[in-house]
């Protein structure tokens, strides 16, 4: 526990990093795989061609895509910009099936009289469809933070610092006092994350409380993928 | 007046749900759409908005050819209620009442103002307007949807199946209301069902359909049921089943009102009269209405 006080400047540096190395592919990935999602939900070949993509991408081993992102665009194998595109990559990937599930799931009978009553085009996708898949991302996107901010610490492999670098670092040296506070580092940012994603889908859906979580738990594990 | 000038629809996958179809809609009048289930009655409900665009063919609104303007703008002067409510789940039951004041830029403080006016003429409780659609009962529901397709005061409402699921007690309630609304409002209403009854009940202009969006009969009810146009008419009206053909029980019903059946011995009502003609007194006993008039009179 000493440690921790000693190091702790270090520590919170690390747990910056691995903030905002999470947090950048977590809401690009969001915002890509909104129209790609929506893409999908609108057609069975599109659903299909995107689906599959995804799926292979996401069997890219992590440490693969690391270091082979340098290679295709030309940064130095220690920026950390490779992590980012490589975990904007894998979150991509897991949340357009969320997104195509979640644009599916909007009752066919409310996008009908939505037309009917006079939305046009771009109204309807914002004022009805967006609105009301939002469950449904948001189970997408709580699994694409937990399994983002896990991957984060991989970085730590090729250099890129976050808590996982305590992880190297501490058994290297055999001290698992720093090993545990990368874990539970890492774990704290992780349910921070949730919780956030949690209270501001109950901000930004009021109407949806009455929703079992239990449904959309369902969805949530449907879409995850094992980690490679 | 809407007219329909020999339109067909054959959807992308081939089917060809509608075929030289011609139809002239009154206006201001009740019309019904009835026919059984995929005989076209949906299909040809949504030319009038353009939620299907026809194939070939031309649908006019007062001699306006309604292909020629803008689809958008067209269906915000129509109203259109279907059979699940279709309310937007994630809006409040006032705002889903002004939905589309909402969309044509009036603010929210007004269109919510006239809103509540609107759940009023629907016989609606003010004290829902803040609920959200999921919260409401069926039938409460199927309320919003009227008062929402008439938040623009449209000269036409679009009705598809509106009460197909409620249950018939609430069913009777709505319908009742609808006929006092269209009265009050002079609307042109188009109201389409499978159910004969409720055709015959709220229809002042009543359309048969028969398989492939084909007319087989239009007029008043009472033209329809006295003159069926063919066997398919008469089958689906229930005139050859002797459903529509009531005589009066030998089971006689309390303080001297006289029980009605159908052609099948089903009890269908009872007479309510001060015709002594009619009424009791004696117990009718195994006897028609004629039967009971001829004894009067020998009397
Ligand atoms: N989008 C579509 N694509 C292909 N075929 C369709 C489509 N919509 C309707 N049809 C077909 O057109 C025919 C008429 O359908 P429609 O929905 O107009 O019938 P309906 O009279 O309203 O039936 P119901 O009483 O069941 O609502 C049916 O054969 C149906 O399968
Ligand atoms: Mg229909």
């Amino acid at each position: 526990m000493n440690w921790v006080w000693t190091n702790f400047d270090m520590i919170w540096g690390l747990t910056l990093s691995q903030i905002w190395l999470s947090v950048i592919p977590i809401v690009v990935g969001f915002l890509l795989s909104i129209p790609l999602g929506y893409a999908a939900s609108r057609s069975k070949a599109a659903r299909s061609i995107l689906l599959s993509a995804g799926g292979i991408l996401y069997t890219i081993p992590s440490l693969a895509l690391f270091v082979s992102i340098p290679v295709v665009i030309g940064t130095s194998l220690l920026d950390p910009t490779n992590v980012v595109i490589a975990l904007t990559i894998y979150s991509v990937a897991i949340m357009v099936r969320s997104s195509a599930d979640a644009f599916a799931s909007v009752p066919e009978p409310v996008q009908d009289s939505a037309t009917a009553v006079g939305f046009s085009g771009w109204q309807r996708f914002f004022a009805v469809e967006l609105p009301l898949a939002g469950p449904v991302l948001l189970a997408g996107i709580r699994v694409v933070s937990v399994s983002t901010v896990s991957l984060v610490s991989v970085g730590s492999v090729i250099g890129v610092s976050s808590l996982g670098f305590l992880f190297t670092d501490g058994f290297q040296r055999n001290f698992f006092t720093e090993v545990w506070t990368g874990i539970i580092g890492t774990v704290i940012i992780a349910a921070v994350f949730d919780l956030l994603l949690v209270l501001i889908g109950r901000l930004a859906m009021p109407w949806n409380r009455r929703v079992s979580d239990r449904k959309l738990r369902r969805v949530a594990s449907r879409s995850a993928v094992p980690v490679s | 007046m809407i007219e329909f000038r020999n339109v067909t629809k054959q959807f992308p996958d081939g089917t060809v749900a509608v075929d030289g179809f011609s139809l002239v809609i009154p206006s201001r009048q009740f019309t019904v759409f009835v026919g059984s289930s995929g005989c076209g009655k949906t299909t040809i409900l949504r030319m009038i908005n353009r939620m299907v665009e026809p194939t070939s063919g031309q649908v006019l609104i007062d001699d306006h050819d309604v292909a020629t303007g803008d689809a958008v703008r067209l269906r915000r002067s129509i109203g259109y209620v279907m059979q699940q409510s279709g309310l937007l789940p994630h809006r409040r039951v006032i705002d889903n009442v002004a939905t589309v004041p909402y969309l044509t830029g009036v603010s929210k403080k007004k269109g919510r103002q006239e809103a509540f006016g609107l759940l009023r003429t629907v016989g609606l409780d003010e004290s829902l307007a803040y609920r959200y659609p999921a919260q409401l009962s069926g039938g409460q529901q199927q309320r919003v949807g009227v008062a929402r397709a008439l938040a623009v005061d449209p000269n036409i409402l679009l009705m598809d199946e509106p009460f197909g699921a409620v249950d018939p007690l609430v069913r009777a309630e709505l319908q009742t209301e609808l006929l006092r609304l269209q009265r009050d409002l002079d609307k042109t209403v188009v109201f389409v069902t499978h159910d004969i009854d409720e055709a015959f009940l709220l229809g002042q202009h009543v359309v048969i359909f028969q398989k492939g969006g084909i007319i087989a009969q239009q007029g008043s009810p009472a033209e329809i049921l006295a003159n069926p146009a063919s066997d398919f008419v008469a089958s689906f009206i229930g005139a050859d089943r002797g459903k529509r053909r009531l005589r009066v029980s030998d089971i006689a019903a309390d303080n001297g009102e006289l029980l009605l059946v159908d052609g099948n011995g089903h009890p269908a009502g009872v007479i309510e009269t001060d015709d002594p003609r009619l009424g009791a007194g004696t117990g009718p006993k195994s006897r028609s209405v004629s039967n009971k008039t001829d004894q009067a009179g020998d009397a």
